[in-house]
């Protein structure tokens, strides 16, 4: 009875959208079907449902945060321009000029990487020199190193086709590429928050973290050569990835943010920075919606993860390390909802808490690859 | 009286939040301990690892399967308890308050409220109520209007939204205690009562399954297991391995697995690409068959046992040998056949050794240019650099050169005290560095990696020259002659003394006997101990001419034994005399008195399947379900509820608004809320 009266307000979300998001919906089922009568041939039913859903799920996204319509007209855009240029030969990314230094796909996330390290400048210039122009530049930057990112990894995506029929997949399947889906999910999120909330003096702690990653990546890509596609063990050649990995860096991306909020939080109550940032409730109050939507996709991520490794591993539950660290994310995260939420805990401690978090989860990430051994080992340092 | 209040306070302690967070954190921390130390090894490696004393006193703390440990399954018991006490505890006051729209509120409590705003009104009361209603209603609330007051016509409209929220409270707490029951009895429970009450025993000894007693059986009634078996290609198993703790249990199945064959395919840079198994199972109870091919991610389930495809194995490939004897001059080559698993014993001078043929490998694709160019990369400078890593994220085929080599096979070979060494020989030659060779790798421990030991092949691609080479060149007996020949040879064409053509067969004989003691290793300490610093370079020079020109005749010599034409006197066969003479010197340090040749092979593959019943699975789903469910309720359906108390009296209206939580969008939705009734209540 509850949902019925709940009708008027999504009655009025549909009255709100204009003729551009219709549009913008129609066209992304446009593309659906278009893909699907490409490619249906190759997909098995779960496929074309994740193709539907993801379809779905970006008009919703879409019509809720405006922004989204540009960005997915962006990178659909170039990425199909990149591809066509390609024509048909992994050669031409070496030849054709745009290719090369623009939207082949290391390229444009060596561009993806550049656009963040000047919009972590910008943020921090924005911040201390109280500069408004400059951080809107800085979001404008973060935008592009977004579009460029995501133009890498749906380039890097056909490329992987075109180096052998049985290697094409989906790039989030190792260390490198999900550092890179890190850094897309982390930007998106934040630059959520930021138009939502107005945090925009946010960006420079956040830009933090995703300049990490940045680092990480070019390391890796430089001194292991890791940006190499490979072939997909047997373990992974499974739809499961689709959306059990994505789901998964929803969860690290927000846990991020909320740590770095946290940081800020922590240096604003200490009297550092304090007239420069936002004020205490406001930080504090993203910290927690962060901390809300990370935590809900990742528990379904970790359900996710537990329903495939039913189908791989032989058991939904192995206690492997991976499992149990994801486990122990949860759980932590679980008791702070729990202490903010139900008693009312607000403050410093909560602050520290979701930085120490972020130790946590980046154990999980990256530790338990480098430390331990276990089923989960897909990404070797 | 005491007693009441003491159960009262331990029902508080446990359905209280504080007990189930520190649950959380001690689960939190207690899980870490198993992904430190590696769960469900062989105990002997826990004994190496922590030393005869802290052993048992890990194993006593169940450290060795911490998840399985009465400790941690007690925690998880607790964290049950403790999360149904809590749902018992506040479910009912929580669906009262869902269904409730706390229209008792009185005007005093309402002033209490932090959101609350006043307004005076100039429209007819009727007009504002009704369009107080409907825009409650459209913005998604549910209401109830009443009458107050006995003297004055007072109206209360208390409204709420979002009551959900307190169905995920709900709906997510129900979910872990599903979750966690479903793991219970998916988890080895039973099984662990009956080893308590000494019903099953596990079995430590490696014997085969049949002669397991029963005690360490478990019937195909057992409601929920997980275990592996390995099956060869043309071999059915009707029972699983279940590891526990220094043992292990049998589990009878209801159906018996055969194994047709066994697939692997490879990606063309050798990584696996595909594992499959083509098994048929048979009902043991109806004889029903089921021929199936069972592939990584898609299992395949019968009577609620699933299987999987887990892991696989050689399952006794069979081999055809060729033993070389190496330091031993008299020796000729010896067949064995032999088969992967299976142990043999070799005759070697007077003693026995025993050959356990460990492994065989079809494929070994290896870069054959990761050899030559380990420094490429550091020489390019920072923009070389980013340069060459524009373009497409493919792999750069160029700068690897990857070949498949071909089978190669391993064995221990086991000496009279038992002592070991293990060896890894390819069975076709590898072309190394312009000649080619077959290879054979030798180590003491499993720790290490393989050291290669080359066998130089003939113009024939045949290793024969080399070995009849070697025996000759050990051979006392052919010493004088081969010194004889050397010496004529060496001098042929000019007229020289006897007495120089003595000194070089002396000469010529004393190399020989010098190699055969320990190959180049002892002529270079001979060099070091005999002759000044001064002149050693010129006379290892010389020796090792002489070296040379003695094992190019003992060569000659051993063409002519086995009726061959001569070897031309070219670089080739300079070149397999020098790495015959390297290779007889590398034999002293090999560690085994035979190389064994592989001939021919018939592979036999195991598949590791893996065999689960987890009747909880379906509990866990569901839920993981309400989990959802519950988490998305709880955290994105805001509860708020309004009143609006219409005085006509004074011609003023009371709106206030009371949230479970505070947060920016409900500071912002009473803003909304108040600037829609300061529209409502004008005339």
């Amino acid at each position: 009875m509850e949902l019925t009266r709940n009708l008027p307000q999504l009655q009025s979300l549909l009255c709100r959208l204009s003729p551009l998001d219709w549009l913008y919906a129609v066209a992304l089922a446009a593309g659906g079907v278009y893909a699907l009568r490409l490619y249906g041939g190759y997909m098995d039913v779960y496929e074309k449902a994740i193709l539907a859903g993801t379809a779905l799920s970006m008009a919703g996204l879409g019509w809720h945060w405006k922004a989204v319509r540009m960005l997915m007209a962006v990178i659909i855009g170039v990425s199909l321009w990149s591809i066509s240029l390609y024509q048909g030969d992994l050669a031409r990314a070496d030849q054709a000029f745009l290719l090369k230094y623009l939207i082949s796909s290391q390229t444009a996330i060596m561009w993806m990487c550049f656009l963040f390290a000047m919009a972590g400048v910008a943020y921090w210039a924005g911040l201390l020199a109280r500069a408004d122009g400059v951080t809107q530049a800085a979001t404008g930057l973060t935008w592009s190193a977004t579009a460029m990112g995501l133009i890498g990894l749906l380039v890097r995506w056909y490329e992987s086709y075109l180096v052998g029929s049985d290697v094409g997949h989906i790039p989030i399947s190792n260390l490198y590429e999900v550092f890179v889906l890190f850094c897309i999910i982390t930007a998106m999120l934040y630059l959520y928050y930021e138009g939502r909330y107005a945090t925009r003096k946010l960006g420079a702690f956040v830009l933090m973290i995703i300049l990490a990653a940045v680092a990480f990546i070019l390391w890796y890509t430089f001194e292991r050569g890791a940006h190499e596609i490979q072939p997909l063990v047997p373990a992974l050649q499974s739809w499961w990835m689709k959306i059990h990995v994505p789901a998964n860096f929803v969860g690290y991306g927000a846990f991020s943010i909320a740590a770095m909020i946290g940081v800020a939080y922590l240096l604003s109550s200490k009297g550092m920075l304090t007239r420069l940032l936002p004020p205490a409730d406001v930080m504090d109050d993203v910290m927690y919606k962060a901390i809300a939507i990370g935590f809900t996709f990742f528990t379904i991520a970790t359900i996710l993860g537990a329903m495939w490794a039913a189908e791989a591993w032989g058991g939904y539950w192995s206690w492997d390390p991976k499992e149990t660290w994801a486990l122990i994310v949860w759980l932590n995260y679980a008791a702070w909802l729990h202490m903010r939420l139900i008693k009312g805990l607000r403050g410093p401690v909560l602050a520290w808490w979701s930085v120490i978090g972020l130790l946590v989860t980046t154990f999980a990430f990256i530790g338990v690859n480098m430390f331990l051994s276990g089923l989960h080992s897909y990404g070797t340092l | 009286m005491t007693r009441h209040s003491t159960a009262r306070a331990i029902y508080d302690l446990l359905s209280s939040m504080r007990f189930a967070v520190s649950l959380l954190t001690i689960l939190a921390i207690a899980s870490v301990v198993g992904t430190v130390l590696k769960q469900a090894e062989p105990y002997a490696n826990y004994i190496s690892q922590f030393g005869p004393f802290w052993f048992p006193v890990f194993e006593a703390l169940g450290l060795y399967d911490v998840y399985h440990a009465a400790w941690f399954l007690a925690i998880l018991g607790f964290l049950v308890l403790s999360t149904s006490l809590c749902i018992f505890r506040n479910g009912p006051a929580m669906l009262r308050e869902m269904r409730n729209f706390r229209e008792q509120a009185t005007e005093r409590s309402l002033q209490h409220i932090h959101h609350r705003a006043e307004y005076d009104f100039t429209a007819a009361p009727a007009t504002v109520i009704e369009r107080v209603t409907q825009y409650l209603h459209s913005q998604g609330f549910r209401f109830r209007t009443v009458a107050r007051g006995e003297s004055v016509a007072d109206t209360l409209i208390a409204a709420k939204a979002g009551s959900y929220h307190r169905a995920g409270y709900l709906l997510a707490h129900s979910g872990i205690v599903m979750i966690c029951i479903g793991g219970l009895l998916d988890g080895n429970i039973p099984l662990k009562l009956l080893q308590l009450s000494g019903q099953k025993v596990v079995e430590t000894r490696d014997i085969p399954q049949s002669k397991v007693p029963p005690e360490s059986r478990l019937s195909p009634s057992n409601l929920s297991f997980r275990g592996n078996v390995n099956i060869p290609e043309g071999s059915s198993a009707s029972v699983i391995f279940m590891n526990m703790a220094d043992g292990y249990f049998v589990q009878d199945l209801p159906f018996t697995i055969a194994l047709d064959k066994f697939h692997i395919e490879h990606y063309s840079t050798g990584q696996p690409k595909d594992f499959a198994s083509d098994i048929v199972v048979i009902d043991r109870e109806t004889g029903e068959r089921f021929e199936r091919t069972v592939r990584v991610n898609y299992p395949f389930i019968h009577k609620g046992v699933a299987i999987y495809q887990a892991s696989f194995t050689d399952g006794g490939t069979r081999m055809q040998l060729k033993g070389w004897p190496l330091l031993s001059p008299r020796a000729v080559p010896f067949d064995i056949a032999g088969a992967v698993n299976k142990t043999t014993s070799i005759k070697s001078g007077d003693s026995e050794i025993r050959l356990e043929l460990s492994d065989f490998r079809a494929f070994n694709i290896e870069d054959l240019a990761a050899n030559d160019d380990g420094s490429r990369v550091e020489t390019a400078s920072v923009s070389k650099k980013v340069m060459g890593q524009l373009g497409s994220a493919a792999a750069d085929q160029s700068k690897k050169d990857l070949r498949n080599v071909g089978p190669s096979f391993q064995y221990r070979l086991r000496d009279a005290q038992g002592q070991a060494r293990e060896f890894s020989n390819y069975m076709l030659p590898l072309l190394l560095d312009g000649a080619w060779y077959l290879l054979t790798g030798v180590r003491a421990t499993p720790n290490e990696s393989f050291r290669y030991m080359r066998l130089p092949l003939d113009a024939d691609g045949s290793v024969d020259s080399h070995m009849r080479l070697r025996a000759l060149l050990l051979d006392e007996r052919v010493w004088p002659e081969i010194a004889r020949r050397f010496a004529r040879n060496a001098v042929a064409g000019s007229a020289v003394s006897a007495q120089l053509r003595g000194r070089l067969t002396e000469s010529a004989e004393r190399v020989l006997q010098l190699f055969a003691v320990r190959g180049l290793d002892s002529v270079v300490q001979f060099l070091e101990k005999a002759i000044p610093v001064a002149d050693r370079e010129k006379a290892a020079d010389a020796y090792i001419k002489v070296l040379e020109g003695v094992a190019l005749e003992a060569l000659q010599l051993s063409r002519e034994r086995a009726k061959l034409p001569p070897a031309p006197f070219d670089e080739q066969t300079l070149r397999l005399v020098r790495d015959s003479l390297i290779s007889i010197s590398d034999s002293y340090f090999y560690g085994a008195p035979v190389y064994l040749q592989l001939l021919q092979y018939e592979e036999v593959k195991a598949s590791g399947l893996q065999l689960t019943r987890s009747p909880g699975k379906n509990i866990v789903y569901g839920g993981s379900l309400l989990l959802v469910l519950g988490v998305f309720a709880m955290l994105y359906i805001r509860e708020r509820r309004l009143w609006v108390l219409v005085k006509p009296a004074q011609g003023r209206v009371l709106l206030a608004m009371a949230t479970n939580r505070q947060t920016l969008e409900n500071e912002r939705e009473f803003e909304r809320h108040q600037a829609a009734f300061a529209d409502a209540v004008k005339g």
